[in-house]
């Protein structure tokens, strides 16, 4: 059996133990106590953080399929178009302008979060869907650009790819942006609370999460593909 | 707008006409009047008794895990009664088609059917029976009062139960997939399957899969962040570790099936060429990706079974578990090990010696930790008191079942063998040896063994004991005969045979399939009669077995809040460790506990999944958009409620506990 010394050494050295408020009373005459007395619940949104990670990281998995699929297909052009013949670099720079300068001005939104003012945390949410709009917008420009020309997606496996890949993304930061005008609506009618503090930082690692496939995307498809 | 009659019929029914009611199958029409005369039973029985109310406010709304398991388990066992009857009428076909019989199953229906069998079998009565234990089980036996996220956990079975529904639908309004249970392409593709077979399986399965993930999410977090004080990694009880385990398989494994069937989606709706044979598809491609969540997914459905069994072991043979450390290792190496092996599955497909090679040993590698485990468990047996009770019995099944499947299993790692034994019916027989022998022998000790906890009273021994034995020698008579057919060459999925000599091994076959159905019926007639015993077959004292972990120091069934103080861990068999050193419940002192509130949104979004997929399916665009519209409005209409929990009071707590004192001291 454990010692009163060892058990209070694992209960200090669990994080849990922390949380879940003193322990009291002793009980027994072993002096080891049964139960918590003195008990102090979970925190509203005790899991939320690592939820969402694990979740980001599914997410991330999803993506890695699309990435692996397009690895596979890429350069299955069934006698089609090829990257050379559609990719405008210019464009798909300012389109990762605009998705890189949302990421900061998501950053700002935080730490107007931060220092508590409601309107400013507004502003800068709207800033930052002002650049994921510009973003998607300036995707479906390309995209409508490319099957005008005849490159749809069942022209090829690599459009195919292609244009499943980049879409995924793009329907994430669709779905980001629905998420981003229902967190300013209930920031604007409850006001900076704890559970919307919560929210906020869950869009946050969302959106950068975002960002980092699209660094991906931009590399590996656009960039690499310019090469081939 | 509509031009004629006909554009607007189709607007509005998409694809679906009056074709597609199988009323020329005298088997479905027959099957149909049998379900819907059984379902129109039920149905009247709950209005007569008054019973919407009750199921509406204490099950289906319920966030509480416990029920949601319990739900869980329902579901498993009506889906086993489907999937199972899609087994007999299988059995019934090879049996009878012979000397020029054409059996009694056309070929399009027979193709269903075994489609079905494996679909149901293994996502709509494995994974719910697992996830329904789990959600029994794991947050008691870390001394939590819930999980991570109640509500995302009642979402999660409603889920799980629409992507069932929207299988069952296809048996009587259209048909199924006539692929086989994972839709190889290009046969899977538009081009071959132009019917809304596969589409029903892409939908059922998208479905049910994002319910699975989510509670895979929810699980891992709840094992992480809410386990009792003193309770650290390796004190946790064998069954949390191996649930742990599975979480984190499925939170790994179905993001790819999600990411494969989008894909088979887009082939089939948008004419993409992932998949086809032509513009540069690749099919091998879907294989392998397929596989990378199937092969993970045999774990998610055997570890949680492997914990069962060594809870079981530990209890019955009033031992501590024997080499507690080197099982969560193995445990831990077989999680891994399960993503390094998914080529064994198509060795034939001719990536060449190296490749094989790589994939046959880490297959082998993997028989090293379950070696482990099945002598963890025989030396835990050793020298201890073992009482033969239905979980020990079904215990013992496993180990002497599941360690011939391993052999096989182990055989079939060998690439040349492979070669030959391919889609034979050795494999059949080898993965019904582990799935029954491992997954469903542990489901069924898991049920003997917590059902008093989650009822309140055990289940009948007599009844339970017939069911157990018509299973097992049932199981040896439908399988053993498969292995020897398999070594002579036949393949999956025939319909007919010309060769006399094998009929006898299909006659024992179908036999062994009959004793089967015996040991259903026994099952359900023990559930049954435990019901009407169950004054007789009382728990008072909330630990029947003398069980070693947390989930049976609180009453049976638990309160609603589990705990009235969380236990504090010392030892890995905490509740041994407190009934050994004489522990006093605390009898005064209650705390008011928040209590998450149940909501109707769960079932709701299950139900507008439903009516999402159907239009899809069936091309139905108007139902489809209003399914998907619906359904984003009322999730997002659930974030703006910030109102979840409310306070348990501490007299009503007070009151549950003087109630669980005034059953503990009568019975001493």
């Amino acid at each position: 059996m454990t010692t009163l010394a060892e058990t209070n050494d694992t209960l200090v050295a669990t994080p849990l133990a922390g949380t879940r408020g003193g322990v009291a009373a002793l009980q027994s005459a072993a002096q080891t106590p049964f139960y918590v007395l003195d008990e102090h619940p979970h925190p509203a949104g005790y899991s939320t953080q690592l939820g969402f990670w694990i979740y980001i990281m599914s997410d991330c998995l999803l993506f890695s399929v699309l990435f692996a699929a397009y690895g596979v297909l890429g350069g299955s052009y069934a006698a089609g178009p090829a990257p050379k013949d559609l990719f405008d670099l210019n464009i798909v720079a300012l389109n990762t302008t605009m998705l890189l300068l949302s990421s900061i001005t998501y950053g700002f939104a935080m730490l107007s979060m931060q220092s508590n003012s409601v309107g400013r945390t507004q502003i800068w949410l709207a800033v930052t869907a002002f650049f994921g709009l510009c973003f998607i917008g300036i995707e479906l420009h390309e995209f409508y650009g490319m099957i005008r020309e005849g490159a749809t997606p069942q022209r090829s496996a690599f459009l195919s790819s292609f244009f499943t890949l980049v879409g995924t993304h793009g329907l994430h930061v669709t779905t980001g942006l629905v998420w981003m005008v229902t967190l300013m609506v209930q920031v604007g009618q409850r006001g900076l609370i704890e559970a919307n503090r919560r929210r906020l930082l869950c869009l946050s690692m969302f959106w950068h999460f975002l960002d980092v496939v699209w660094i991906g995307v931009f590399t590996f498809v656009y960039l690499m593909g310019m090469l081939r | 707008m509509f031009e004629n009659h006909a554009a607007l019929l189709k607007f509005i029914f998409g694809r679906l006409t009056l074709d597609a009611f199988p009323i020329h199958e005298p088997i479905l029409v027959g099957t149909f009047i049998v379900v819907a005369t059984g379902g129109a039973l039920v149905l009247g029985a709950l209005t007569y008794f008054r019973l919407w109310g009750y199921l509406w406010s204490e099950w289906f709304t319920s966030i509480d895990h416990k029920r949601i398991g319990v739900m869980y388990m329902v579901l498993g066992v009506i889906m086993l009664l489907r999937g199972f009857a899609d087994a007999a009428m299988m059995r019934a076909q090879q049996a009878f088609a012979f000397n020029g019989s054409e059996g009694f199953l056309p070929a399009h229906h027979y193709d269903q059917v075994f489609t079905a069998h494996g679909v149901i079998m293994i996502f709509f009565v494995a994974m719910p029976m697992i996830v329904g234990l789990i959600n029994i089980v794991v947050p008691l036996q870390i001394g939590a009062r819930d999980v991570s996220f109640p509500f995302l956990n009642n979402f999660s079975f409603w889920m799980t139960a629409a992507g069932g529904i929207i299988v069952m639908i296809s048996l009587f309004v259209g048909v199924f997939a006539r692929t086989g249970w994972l839709a190889y392409p290009p046969l899977s593709e538009y081009a071959y399957s132009p019917d809304v077979g596969v589409d029903y399986y892409i939908w059922g399965l998208q479905v049910a899969g994002l319910g699975t993930l989510l509670s895979g999410v929810n699980f891992v977090c709840t094992i992480v962040k809410l386990r009792a004080p003193g309770m650290t990694i390796m004190k946790m009880p064998i069954f949390t570790w191996t649930a742990l385990c599975t979480n984190i398989l499925i939170v790994a494994a179905f993001p790819v099936l999600t990411a494969v069937l989008a894909l088979l989606t887009l082939d089939r709706y948008v004419g993409t060429d992932f998949f086809t044979n032509d513009f540069g598809g690749n099919p091998m491609m879907y294989v392998n990706l397929i596989w990378i969540w199937g092969h993970p997914e045999v774990y998610i459905l055997i570890l949680p079974a492997f914990g069962v069994f060594s809870e079981v072991t530990a209890t019955f043979c009033g031992k501590r578990l024997f080499g507690y450390t080197s099982m969560v290792y193995a445990t831990v190496v077989i999680t891994i090990l399960s993503y390094l092996v998914w080529l064994h599955h198509f060795f034939t497909m001719g990536s060449g010696a190296s490749v094989n090679s790589f994939f046959g040993i880490t297959t082998m590698i993997i028989s090293i930790p379950t070696g482990a485990k099945m002598f963890n468990w025989l030396f835990t047996m050793y020298r201890g008191r073992i009482r033969y009770e239905l979980p020990m019995l079904w215990t013992i099944a496993f180990m002497i079942t599941f360690v011939i499947g391993g052999m096989t299993g182990v055989l079939l790692a060998v690439p040349p063998a492979d070669f030959e034994l391919h889609n034979s019916l050795f494999l059949i027989a080898h993965f019904h040896n582990v799935i029954i022998g491992g997954v469903l022998f542990g489901m069924f000790a898991g049920i003997n063994y917590w059902f008093p906890k989650a009822f309140g009273f055990k289940l009948d021994p007599f009844w339970g004991k017939l069911s157990f034995w018509f299973w097992v020698i049932g199981f040896y008579l439908a399988f053993m005969p498969l292995y020897v057919l398999g070594l002579m060459g036949v393949t999956r999925r025939l319909r007919v045979f010309d060769i006399p000599s094998l009929h006898i091994w299909f006659i024992i076959a179908a036999f062994g399939a009959l004793l089967i159905a015996a040991g259903i019926g026994c099952f359900l007639v023990q559930i049954g009669v435990s019901v009407l015993k169950r004054k007789e077959l009382a728990d008072t004292t909330g630990d029947p077995w003398n069980s070693r972990t947390l989930e049976w120091s609180t009453s049976s069934p638990p309160p609603a809040y589990n705990f009235a103080f969380t236990p504090i861990v010392y030892s890995m068999d905490a509740w041994w460790d407190m009934k050994e050193r004489g522990y006093h419940r605390p009898l005064a002192g209650f705390k008011p506990i928040a209590m998450p509130k149940n909501t109707p949104t769960g079932i709701i979004l299950g139900a507008l999944s439903i009516a999402f997929s159907f239009g899809m399916i069936w091309y139905i665009w108007w139902l489809a958009a209003l399914g998907f519209v619906g359904a984003l409005a009322v999730g997002i209409a659930h974030t703006f409620n910030y109102n979840r929990e409310y306070d348990l009071s501490a007299d009503a707590i007070a009151g549950a506990e003087d109630e669980r004192t005034r059953l503990l001291t009568a019975q001493a």
